[in-house]
């Protein structure tokens, strides 16, 4: 049954975006809008929007990687294990809750790393896969959207967003201990 | 906050390195994530120009002010600084209806756009708006009915229930959006995050 969802999942994904190309142009069409011209006005901004993003996406980058490649994340980790252990918090899904918000394809990694130590259906592996999905990579998001506009005093954004994430990985742990537990 | 954090992860990082050795490795840390920063931004021309030229003519057509209109009332609580007919609702709508469909990068060009909508009633300050603050808190949680990536490496690593995983990451990535917008809005009234917006 899983098996076909997740077929029906992937089918889903396959049609969505050529579905919204077709009713968007469609209804224009029908709306009596010249298609063509109005969407080439409107792509032309494409360009300067994504070449603004790079000194953003840069600093922030490089912090993390600087950050990670260097073994201070390791020695966060390591210091950080024996508080949290008590508390239900597995010593090895822990690189994962700190790499989450920092990198997409960091936290990627150590996923695929779990998964394929400990399998995919273990409670480490459900949790891991959890908390994946549990919350978005903050600083990429913040560097790219506020760099996009060129806000550069993002106020109280990072606070609220790592609550956020903070609150979504603590469910992670705990929800898992319950359902796969 | 972003200054410290920036700043202490460069610091501490180097700090790190002379402890443990490792400053070849800490040099081609930041040589190829300066590379990848720019490569992940020339990967995103393309798609924004498409996904800005789609939204242009769904906005001529009048199909996003159509969406718009029909969950008014959820965002007018979460964004009340936004005019209700400004187009900046109809790309935030567009953007977290692609997050819930799981649409990745077209979830980001969409958000894109709705910041750009956000920035023009922002008076193109270089302080956030209190709506863009609630739209970021949004976004980086990013709320997805079928995580798809997820399930796709759970099927690869050879899971017997790859979706499995579904119920609980709902869950908690709704815990995660609920805490964050409630952080958002509870701070955007402190006297400290408050001051640093009239600071133009």
């Amino acid at each position: 049954m899983s098996d076909s969802f997740s077929q029906f999942a992937q089918e889903f994904s396959n049609w969505a975006i050529p579905v919204i190309f077709f009713l968007i142009l469609g209804f224009g069409a029908i709306k009596r809008v010249r298609v063509y011209e109005v969407f080439v006005d409107g792509a032309k901004e494409g360009f300067n929007v994504a070449v603004k993003i790079i000194p953003y996406l840069v600093a922030i980058l490089v912090a993390i990687g600087i950050f990670r490649a260097s073994g201070a994340m390791d020695g966060l980790i390591a210091a950080l294990s024996p508080v949290l252990q008590p508390l239900g918090v597995p010593p090895e899904v822990l690189p994962m809750a700190l790499v989450r918000p920092l990198s997409g394809s960091g936290s990627l990694g150590v996923m695929s790393e779990g998964l394929k130590t400990y399998g995919p259906d273990s409670l480490i592996g459900n949790m891991l896969s959890t908390m994946m999905g549990s919350t978005e990579t903050t600083f990429y998001v913040l560097a790219v959207y506020f760099g996009s506009v060129a806000v550069r005093r993002t106020r109280h954004a990072l606070p609220a967003a790592l609550l956020g994430d903070l609150a979504g990985l603590t469910m992670a742990v705990f929800i898992c201990n319950l359902v796969f537990g | 906050m972003m200054n410290w954090i920036w700043l202490g992860l460069v610091v501490i990082g180097v700090a790190a390195a002379a402890f443990t050795g490792s400053m070849d490795a800490v040099t081609k840390a930041a040589f190829d994530a300066a590379k990848t920063a720019v490569e992940l931004c020339i990967g995103l021309i393309g798609i924004m120009a498409l996904w800005l030229g789609m939204m242009r003519v769904a906005e001529e057509a009048g199909l996003v002010q159509l969406l718009a209109k029909a969950v008014r009332p959820i965002m007018r609580k979460l964004f009340p600084d936004v005019p209700p007919d400004h187009p900046a609702m109809g790309s935030m709508l567009a953007n977290i209806a692609a997050n819930l469909l799981g649409l990745g990068n077209s979830a980001t060009a969409l958000g894109l756009k709705a910041m750009q909508d956000l920035q023009s009633l922002n008076k193109g300050s270089d302080a956030a708006s209190n709506a863009m603050v609630i739209f970021m808190a949004i976004n980086a949680t990013a709320i997805t009915l079928v995580p798809a990536t997820v399930i796709g490496l759970r099927v690869a690593a050879g899971s017997a229930h790859p979706t499995s995983i579904i119920g609980t990451t709902l869950i908690s990535c709704g815990t995660a959006a609920v805490v964050a917008v409630t952080s958002a809005k509870l701070l955007q009234r402190t006297k400290f995050y408050r001051g640093e917006k009239s600071h133009e």
